[in-house]
């Protein structure tokens, strides 16, 4: 608007209006929810900080992506930000790899590498099976295209680092390697979602090694899971970060019970 | 950068092109990149563009102090779309400056360095969320304000990005006021919370659009050459008139005693602005100016192995091509590989 037009009427909120979901279905949602606002966080932290302006662009972008898919999921299930705000650490089943810190920005590469892969080809395998919850399918029918380029902005910058310079292969290699820990729960079976996890696995490492490989870059060894720290997610077992970002996530909401904003 | 012309474009005489160039400004014809231009125009409009592009580039950070705390999801999302739209901004006008031969790399090392300034609105703190929503109304909206009349700036690039960024500025300024009007009439600690802001944003707001006319050292020759439409009084005095009924409307009152409706003139008369507090700021002495910068640098530093990453990469395609092509027609001058500026190479 130009200054000299009236004040604006407020913009209505953007929730969509869906058929709610219950049991097992409510569950899948919330994990693909969590996973979806947990990963826009750590992204729009980037925002400001990135390596290029354009860089800044891209990962606000993915973050503003994934958050849209986040606010969608939840609103299947409930109040989107009762659901962000009000939950405790223990209520959150996003999986672990999501609430990893950015770490540099090669960490951050493969955070994004290993989790737009798998999302890719889960949202894939959901529009496909009819025995997927039908608002789910169709937030995955539009998702899976944005995912598509969160790969393909892994995917080129995994190309870049690892075929790049010398510290760039070491920094790409070391962050695959830190994140590798998080990837085995990426798969784990979401209740509500029948799908052949065992096989959407397979798909996602024979992409990623192909990935890999023509960046020069070794698939990482060691375990991906362990029952001890890594993988819990699903079940509300979270690493040590998370509890900071939902402390500064929430704060401002909590502060101020029952206004609104 | 090289501000002279090239000799063959001197032939026709630096009288004919100099006449040439007033012509076509006085026709409000616009001056393109191939275009003859004067190095004094070439040298302010460069000292501008940059300028405004480090503005939104260091802007981008009181605003992203407050992503990661937004209070719900939908201010989550339109405050990390505004900040996008920022670096976005920034990007159109290192574009347009390097139409005038300077690399975004020079300014960006410009700026870091010192030599160059940014908005001095941007040095002081976000302290609480309503400073999201007073930045949008205030700080937009007085942006806004300067830069309408550049859509209609004499040099073709700069007025082009400027149609662009004004449209979305004025989404920014929308979200702003919409925000503020929210805690406004929400609990009365959001009330608080956004009269607080609007406090301390006012004065630093109306310092905006510069010192007054009488003191402002690059105002008349930019009126000439129309690169600048209006003065910074006269811009203010605008704003001024703009704001007070829309703080009426949010229900916030303007830290001015002195402000009202002056009838004779048709327009608001409002208190003497602290013009040592404003040179103080621009002097390097404001709360965040040592915070920005450094904050600045560090991105640029650490990212550095990156941009240089997205470099060697972009050679060894561009290498491994030749050596494809050159089996068959092998040359030995191959170009030697040139760095993208931002590290994003095309495959």
């Amino acid at each position: 608007m130009t200054p000299a037009e009236p004040p604006p009427a407020p913009v209505a909120g953007t929730t969509a209006v869906a058929p709610r979901l219950v049991g097992d279905e409510a569950t899948a949602a919330l994990m693909l929810g969590d996973d979806a606002l947990i990963l826009s966080h750590r992204l729009a932290e980037w925002t400001g900080h990135a390596p290029a302006l354009e860089e800044d662009v891209a990962l606000a972008n993915i973050s503003l992506d994934l958050l849209g898919q986040a606010r969608t999921l939840f609103s299947l299930v409930g109040d989107e930000d009762e659901l962000a705000y009000l939950r405790g650490e223990r209520d959150f089943r996003n999986v672990q790899l999501v609430e990893q810190p950015n770490g540099d920005f090669a960490h951050t590469i493969a955070r994004q590498l290993y989790f737009s892969l798998a999302q890719e080809i889960r949202y894939t395998a959901v529009v496909g099976t009819d025995g997927c919850p039908t608002p789910i399918r169709e937030l995955a029918a539009k998702a899976v295209k944005e995912t598509a380029y969160h790969r393909d902005h892994a995917t080129e910058w995994t190309l870049r680092l690892g075929d790049g310079t010398d510290e760039s292969h070491a920094r790409m290699r070391r962050g695959l390697e830190v994140m590798w820990r998080h990837t085995g729960e990426l798969f784990a079976a979401v209740p509500g979602l029948p799908l052949d996890d065992a096989a959407l696995r397979e798909n996602w490492l024979t992409a990623l090694e192909a990935v890999l490989g023509e960046a020069t870059l070794p698939l990482p060894q060691g375990p991906d899971a362990d029952a001890w720290t890594a993988g819990g997610g699903r079940e509300g077992i979270h690493t040590e970060p998370f509890g900071f970002l939902l402390a500064e996530m929430q704060h401002l909401h909590r502060s101020h019970p029952g206004a609104t904003w | 950068m090289t501000t002279a012309p090239p000799a063959d474009q001197r032939s026709p005489g630096l009288a004919e092109l100099e006449r040439a160039f007033d012509t076509a400004v006085a026709a409000e014809e616009r001056i393109e990149p191939r275009d003859w231009m004067p190095d004094a125009y070439r040298a302010t409009l460069v000292r501008q563009i940059a300028q405004h592009a480090h503005s939104e580039i260091i802007g981008m950070q009181p605003e992203a102090n407050w992503i990661t705390r937004a209070p719900s999801l939908r201010r989550k999302a339109i405050l990390t779309a505004k900040v996008q739209d920022e670096a976005g901004h920034g990007l159109y006008l290192y574009s347009a400056a390097e139409t005038l031969g300077v690399s975004r790399d020079e300014l960006l090392d410009k700026l870091h360095a010192g030599r160059q300034r940014y908005s001095s609105i941007f040095n002081y703190p976000t302290l609480t969320w309503a400073d999201v929503g007073a930045i949008g109304w205030l700080v937009d909206g007085a942006a806004i304000t300067n830069q309408v009349p550049l859509c209609r700036c004499s040099y073709g690039p700069y007025a082009r990005a400027m149609v662009r960024i004004c449209k979305e500025e004025s989404f920014h300024q929308r979200q702003g006021y919409e925000l503020l009007l929210a805690l406004s009439r929400g609990t009365e600690a959001q009330h608080a919370m956004a009269q607080d802001a609007v406090d301390r944003w006012w004065w630093p707001s109306l310092m905006m659009f510069g010192p007054p006319d009488d003191r402002s050292a690059h105002s008349a020759q930019s009126m000439e050459w129309k690169i600048k439409r209006h003065s910074n009084d006269e811009l203010r005095q605008r704003f001024v008139d703009i704001c007070v009924p829309q703080a009426e409307s949010l229900g916030l009152s303007l830290p001015d005693p002195e402000l009202r409706w002056n009838e004779e003139r048709g327009r608001h008369d409002f208190g003497a602005i602290d013009w040592e507090e404003f040179s103080q700021v621009l002097k390097g002495n404001g709360p965040c100016n040592e915070q920005r910068i450094t904050q600045r640098r560090r991105a640029h530093e650490e990212g550095a192995w990156v941009r240089e990453a997205a470099s060697a990469h972009a050679a060894k395609r561009r290498a491994r091509a030749t050596a494809a092509i050159g089996d068959t027609t092998a040359t030995g001058d191959t170009a030697p590989p040139t760095a993208t500026p931002n590290g994003a190479t095309t495959p």
